[in-house]
């Protein structure tokens, strides 16, 4: 058990392409950390970086506050799973596993002990004389985690370890590496692209863009308070809105001015004290966040254009009238039947809304 | 005619061509000299071992087999396992000078064998490796390795670096991954790539004429090609060892062959 640290951490390819862009980041002792962003963020990357099999052009790596920065990765005591497992195919589930206690000199019948009981509390017991070729996708993803668990490694790394599963295994197995975290009170660090896999495991979450992190907090908090725009985008479903707007203050008050509306806000109750660097902002609001009112009685008016119900809600694609190209989506439990085309109106939460600078992208309070 | 039949038609004759020679070098090698010049019938009348039991009775062919024996087992080995090193390193390992190092291989594989004869001589001499058996390995490694260096590393390349990640992860050096993951899993690899070498170092025939001086260390090609006497050549003998020189080949081949075609493809297409 172990605590990372990566201190101003710069990965640039020989072909000049940098992957990571001076990326600091404390991982506690026994803490899940998701690093999370779409492809080509760098994520991975940083995950490779800590495992030792990619050494960073400049910064330094700490575990468990000694400088790996130079260490191999076979002297680092971390474990890996790979998003595509990595099994060994020649061999067993049972030498697989076996393979990380053999190398480290572990004597026979200890690392005999050690298997079955991992292949026990993954209920891998029936499977330890097949082939990686012989079992089913959930099966492998198993073995991966338990050639992982067996070795009780510093600190555990998984690489997109679900992203090759069925969708109902994967709720059920992203379920249960949660429990599997609590039990060992291990750290890890997980790498995914999906902004749900990242809330629902993550003690905290880091959201990485362009070799950068955007933003390190608790997974709620990248919801309900978004540090960019670029994080406002990339977590929730659906995604936020996000119009282009201008600022002003005028009488003590916050005049926010979208093509379609100015809202008069209260500097106060939105926070926002500073006045930003330039007067065009970004307004954001969560689709859960617009309530459906009757037309003409809310902030905007808009036309219905697509309804995806799905039982439990209904997404609602509209445009906002008087402001042609201005699209907003909203949620609604799907109590109200609406068509296409129907006129409705929108009232935005005061207290949900999220100001960012136009320019740098950053949240404004 | 369906095409189906034209097209069996078309490759039975191909088949028959490539095979008559073959037929007829063992139909020859079994006919009593004195009938050999004679009207030969495709069907052959009579069938002897006159020539070869000259050839291991008078001729000693029992010496140039155990010497292409030794000389192309060794070099196969010897390629084998110092190509298996150079190839994991020049595919996995990032280092300047890779692509440099590589195309350096293949060069060094395209020097018409000639050119270097005179010279390697004189190198072998200087060393005292004139007719010996290193004196006949060391040359075929320089055309061997390369054979095998650029087949290996097309296999190498194509395992998934996630199984030696992994390995490292587990702990495993560099050279411990090679021997209990990279080796066993390019298996096919090895198998054809030692094939194709000694298939290469049984028929050579340039440098063992060169550098074999006497009937002790002539192998198998020098040997054949040496049976014509001043005033004859002894067709019958010769077709005889050509025979007895094919079958251990044809054997690995036939035994392997299912292996070799998968490797020479696998290494050569990207997964």
């Amino acid at each position: 058990m172990a605590a990372i640290s990566l201190h101003a951490v710069r990965m640039a390819y020989p072909n000049g392409h940098l992957a990571v862009r001076d990326v600091s980041l404390e991982i506690a002792d026994g803490e899940l950390l998701v690093l999370v962003g779409p492809s080509g963020s760098g994520k991975s990357t940083v995950l490779r970086l800590i495992a030792g099999l990619e050494s960073p052009s400049s910064g330094a790596v700490r575990i468990g506050g000694q400088d790996v920065t130079r260490v191999p990765p076979q002297q680092r005591d971390l474990a890996m799973v790979f998003q595509n497992y990595a099994l060994y195919p020649h061999k067993s589930v049972r030498e697989n596993m076996a393979f990380g206690l053999r190398v480290r000199g572990m004597a026979a019948p200890a690392i005999d002990e050690r298997v079955r009981a991992t292949a026990e509390t993954l209920g891998l017991e029936t499977l330890l004389d097949r082939r990686p070729a012989e079992l089913s996708g959930g099966q492998r993803q198993r073995v991966a985690l338990g050639r992982a668990i067996v070795r009780e490694p510093q600190a555990f790394l998984l690489d997109e370890p679900l992203s090759n599963l069925d969708p109902l295994l994967r709720a059920d197995t992203r379920a249960e590496l949660a429990l599997l975290h609590r039990r060992l009170r291990s750290t890890m660090v997980y790498v995914t692209h999906d902004q749900e896999e990242a809330m629902t495991l993550g003690t905290r979450i880091a959201v990485m863009n362009d070799g950068r992190i955007e933003q390190v907090a608790a997974p709620l908090e990248t919801f309900a308070r978004p540090a960019t725009t670029f994080v406002a985008r990339f977590i929730g479903s659906p995604a936020i809105n996000l119009w282009p707007a201008t600022w002003a203050y005028t009488d003590g008050r916050l005049h926010v001015t979208t093509p379609a509306v100015t809202l008069d806000l209260d500097p106060e109750a939105c926070g926002v004290t500073r006045t930003p660097p330039s007067a065009q902002v970004r307004l954001g609001v969560r689709p859960h966040d617009v309530a459906l009112v009757s037309p003409g009685t809310g902030d905007l008016d808009a036309e219905v254009q697509v309804v995806e119900a799905l039982g439990a809600h209904t997404t609602v694609h509209a445009v906002v009238a008087g402001a042609p190209g201005q699209r907003l989506r909203l949620v609604t439990t799907g109590a109200e039947p609406l068509r296409v085309g129907a006129k409705v109106g929108v009232r935005l939460r005061r207290d949900r809304l999220h100001l960012f600078d136009e320019g740098t992208g950053r949240r404004l309070d | 005619m369906t095409p189906r039949l034209l097209a069996s038609i078309g490759s039975t004759l191909v088949v028959a061509a490539i095979a008559f020679p073959l037929y007829w070098a063992l139909v020859a090698s079994l006919t009593p000299e004195n009938q050999l010049f004679g009207a030969l019938s495709l069907v052959p009348a009579t069938l002897v071992l006159d020539h070869y039991r000259a050839l291991f009775d008078t001729r000693d062919f029992w010496t140039p087999i155990r010497n292409s024996l030794v000389v192309a087992t060794s070099t196969t080995v010897l390629a084998v396992t110092l190509g298996a090193g150079c190839a994991y390193a020049l595919a996995r390992v990032r280092f300047r000078g890779r692509t440099a190092i590589l195309a350096a291989v293949l060069a060094i594989s395209m020097f018409p064998q000639i050119a270097i004869v005179s010279p390697l001589f004189l190198v072998l001499r200087a060393a005292g490796l004139l007719n010996t058996y290193p004196g006949l390995v060391l040359p075929y490694l320089t055309f061997a390795m390369p054979l095998t260096i650029w087949l290996l590393v097309g296999f190498f390349r194509q395992l998934p670096p996630q199984l030696e990640e992994a390995a490292f992860m587990d702990g495993a050096s560099p050279l411990r991954t090679l021997r209990e993951v990279v080796l066993p899993l390019a298996g096919p690899g090895l198998a054809t790539t030692a094939i194709l070498t000694f298939l290469y170092s049984w028929n050579e025939f340039l440098f063992a004429l060169s550098f074999a001086l006497g009937p002790d260390r002539y192998t198998v090609p020098v040997a054949i090609a040496l049976f014509r006497g001043q005033y004859q050549v002894p067709w019958g003998e010769i077709l005889a060892a050509s025979t007895v020189a094919t079958v251990p080949v044809a054997v690995i081949v036939l035994v392997a062959q299912r292996r070799i075609v998968s490797g020479l493809t696998a290494g050569a297409v990207k997964g």
